[in-house]
């Protein structure tokens, strides 16, 4: 952490500085307003984090707390127990959505690598007829927003009998996100250098090859990026599988969930709460602890469009 | 020809007659036309003749097998047509006969939907087809015009030996544009299609026939006084939105991350880890869990005020119909706690690597910190980070997460057609078309959505320069 860098510390200490062979009493009103304004930060710092931690303790402390609906939700609760847990395991489907949510997130994550990594290097690495054509296209098709095909996907699934399936669901989540993450990743395949791949041409190396011990290794940063953001999109997805799904069994976390607090009358705001704890936990480490990765992921998708 | 033909075989010096050798090169074309592969198997590639015909034949066999091709008495396209003909007849006429009572019970009757889905394919299939079509005349004028000038032509093997390593990036890219064929472009131009036809809550297919319609739903949205209000309300919401929405996150993470990088704060690691949560808690739970907080009738923070004596009755934050300002206030600010820690995160990182010079030249010129602050810090971050501010208006613009579910465009307006005065035009469109079924004036919506979304992206596009690498 450099903190001396910037901004309101170094310009207020150098004119302290500045002004140190002035009066005493100038000397102790500067010091005195700079301390003041230490505390006034350290305030706005303790406010801010209040602000943003209060929402998430409350529904915490409300998934630890009496089995009710929004009424008997608190931040600390009187009587902490497990029942709201106990609760969403047994009396609803939730690990049933759970299950399903894992799968469609899981093999979205898989195949969104395979085919966009491979497909990267193709468009980054060859040049063939078409190619011009077919990055232009997906750079199209990638700003159309992806709901605005589902509800012809729903009419195509429908025809083919992929309607209500999981399969139909993971097919649709994969052909909305991979054009992005082509351009994504191709654009940091640009960026890796073309000697390595000229040197095993020359050692006899197929392009096959080339790309499975060269490439691939290199372009692991971004393909861990892709891999969380592809997990982490159809994980809490709720267009696709609200248009895609309609039988209990196939389900989806965000479904289920929005559907538990949607109607205020089911008052099963407490048993969301420890819904929403179970989804948001695994996620939500994921990407604190990876957050260096994922926002440099971010800067360059916005970088290279 | 079978004469020229002959003639050629013969000498290896073939050079030395021009005129009619060229006339045949074209000949072989004539004959690739008439039947698939003959012109190739004019050239001595008989394996590769035999693929393109096997090719004409399953397309044919395809179009009779899928038909009724038995009884031609009184052919028609609906009754007798294969997959391609019938594909065709049905994404013309989107079906001519309504589900019926007869005298047997009830009729089948035309699916329109399905006809057109059926159409779009077909006709997809036969572009495709028409493709390898024009690669069958072409290739065999060309074959012919090599085995002219050099007197041989590459045999079928060497052909494919070539075609596989020449197609090595089609093949690797196969999944992919298949994918993108069948699941992106397929239904967006089967959306297009559906802003032309008349397919609403109304006229559900099977019960009733979808027709062409012409344009009369663009002309319905931008003159029936109700839609083109709603349309335009709603249009200059999302505008605002976007932008309050970017601008608010923007800058509130711009001074987070200075104040964090201030050397007067302690434990600076600390408070960033905190700052990071509402980044990473998925989106949807954060926005339930503000729904439920300010819900009006049971949410603890009006309970809160209440307690406290600030207020006297319960306020509907999200809900109340007389105070639309209230409710796009509030999920303005939600969308701040949601937004300002990527963009702290982000220029976070970004101060780290503006140069020390700057500020020590500006000290010694006897800047203020506020001067430095606004005349260097800032302008340094805004061209660093300007196109992922960008991309964030854009986000936005079709912010479906937060307002559907904070609001679900609530609350009512009773201007608006099927729209609340929290609806962006992502919200709306998804309104109109999962709860009240108008698939056309939904359709009619992602056009107007794509190329207002489009225009823009393509201008950032072409300011970024993305367009060079290709």
């Amino acid at each position: 952490m450099s903190s001396d860098i910037i901004g309101t510390t170094r310009p207020s200490g150098a004119g302290r500085t500045a002004r140190a062979g002035g009066s005493a009493r100038s000397t102790g009103t500067a010091v005195l307003w700079d301390r003041a304004k230490t505390i006034l930060i350290h305030i706005e710092l303790a406010v801010l984090a209040v602000v943003v931690i209060y929402p998430l303790v409350w529904v915490v402390g409300a998934s630890f707390g009496a089995t009710g609906g929004l009424a008997q939700a608190s931040a600390i609760p009187s009587d902490p127990s497990l029942g709201n847990y106990v609760r969403l395991l047994t009396a609803t489907d939730f690990p049933r959505w759970y299950l399903n949510s894992l799968i469609v997130a899981t093999s979205n994550m898989v195949l969104s690598v395979v085919i966009s990594a491979l497909s990267a290097y193709i468009f980054s690495r060859l040049r063939f007829r078409g190619r011009t054509f077919a990055l232009t296209s997906m750079l199209i098709l990638q700003i159309f927003p992806a709901f605005l095909s589902a509800i012809a996907v729903y009419m195509l699934f429908l025809n083919f009998g992929l309607l209500d399936s999981l399969t139909g669901l993971i097919v649709a989540s994969l052909a909305a996100q991979l054009p992005y993450n082509t351009w994504l990743l191709k654009g940091y395949v640009d960026g890796i250098s073309t000697s390595f791949d000229e040197a095993a041409l020359i050692d006899g190396a197929s392009r096959t090859r080339i790309f499975t011990h060269i490439i691939l290794p290199l372009m692991k940063p971004m393909l861990t990026f892709v891999a969380i953001t592809q997990f982490a999109v159809p994980w809490m997805d709720f267009i696709l599988p609200k248009l895609l799904i309609s039988s209990p069994q196939h389900k989806t976390i965000a479904i289920g969930l929005f559907e538990m607090i949607a109607d205020e009358t089911r008052n099963e705001f407490t048993t969301f709460a420890a819904g929403a704890v179970l989804v948001a936990v695994p996620i939500t480490i994921l990407y604190v602890v990876l957050q260096k990765h994922l926002i440099s992921g971010l800067t360059a998708g916005g970088e290279k469009g | 020809m079978t004469h020229t033909l002959a003639k050629r075989e013969a000498p290896p010096s073939a050079p030395e007659r021009p005129a009619p050798q060229q006339s045949s090169a074209w000949a072989a074309g004539l004959a690739s036309a008439l039947l698939w592969g003959s012109g190739q198997a004019m050239n001595r590639q008989y394996a590769k003749g035999l693929i393109f015909l096997t090719l004409m034949v399953a397309t044919v066999a395809t179009e009779l097998v899928t038909g009724y091709y038995g009884n031609l008495t009184s052919y028609s396209f609906r009754r007798n047509g294969g997959f391609f003909l019938r594909g065709l007849w049905g994404l013309i006429t989107l079906g001519t006969e309504p589900r019926s009572t007869g005298l047997t019970g009830l009729t089948g009757g035309d699916h329109s939907i399905v006809l057109m889905v059926n159409g779009l394919i077909a006709l997809l299939t036969l572009l495709v087809i028409a493709a390898l079509y024009a690669w069958n005349v072409i290739d065999a004028v060309r074959t012919r015009r090599i085995l002219i000038r050099t007197g041989t032509a590459p045999t079928s093997r060497e052909y494919f030996t070539a075609l596989w390593q020449s197609s090595y990036a089609y093949i690797v890219l196969s999944p992919l544009l298949a994918l993108l064929l069948f699941v992106s472009a397929l239904p967006i131009i089967f959306g297009i299609l559906i802003a032309f036809t008349n397919y609403n809550r109304d006229n559900l297919p099977p019960l009733s026939l979808v027709d062409w319609v012409g344009l009369s739903n663009f002309t319905a949205i931008f003159s029936i006084k109700a839609w083109s209000g709603t349309f335009l309300g709603v249009l200059t919401w999302t505008v605002v939105w976007a932008f309050i929405a970017t601008v608010t996150t923007y800058l509130f993470g711009f001074i987070q991350a200075v104040i964090l990088n201030s050397s007067r704060v302690r434990y600076p690691r600390f408070w960033r880890s905190i700052y990071i949560l509402p980044w990473a808690v998925p989106a949807m739970i954060s926005a339930l869990v503000f729904r439920s907080m300010f819900n009006g009738q049971f949410g603890p923070i009006n309970q809160i005020l209440l307690d406290w004596g600030l207020i006297d009755q319960r306020i509907y934050w999200f809900t109340d119909p007389s105070n639309a300002l209230l409710a796009r206030v509030m999920a303005l600010l939600v969308n701040l706690w949601l937004g300002f820690p990527y963009f702290m995160a982000l220029i976070g990182g970004a101060l780290t690597n503006i140069d020390k010079n700057y500020y020590e030249a500006a000290v010694l010129d006897g800047a203020s910190s506020s001067q430095i602050l606004r005349r260097i810090t800032f302008p340094i971050i805004y061209r660093a980070t300007a196109p992922l501010a960008v991309l964030a208006f854009v986000a936005n613009f079709n912010n479906f997460g937060v307002i559907y579910f904070l609001t679900e465009g609530g609350p009512a307006n009773s201007n608006y057609q099927f729209a609340g005065s929290t609806d962006l035009l992502i919200t709306w469109l998804f309104t109109l078309t999962v709860d009240n079924r108008l698939y056309n004036i939904g359709a009619v919506m992602s056009i107007v959505i794509f190329v207002l979304v489009g225009t823009f992206s393509l201008w950032n596009l072409k300011r970024s320069r993305a367009f060079d690498e290709l």
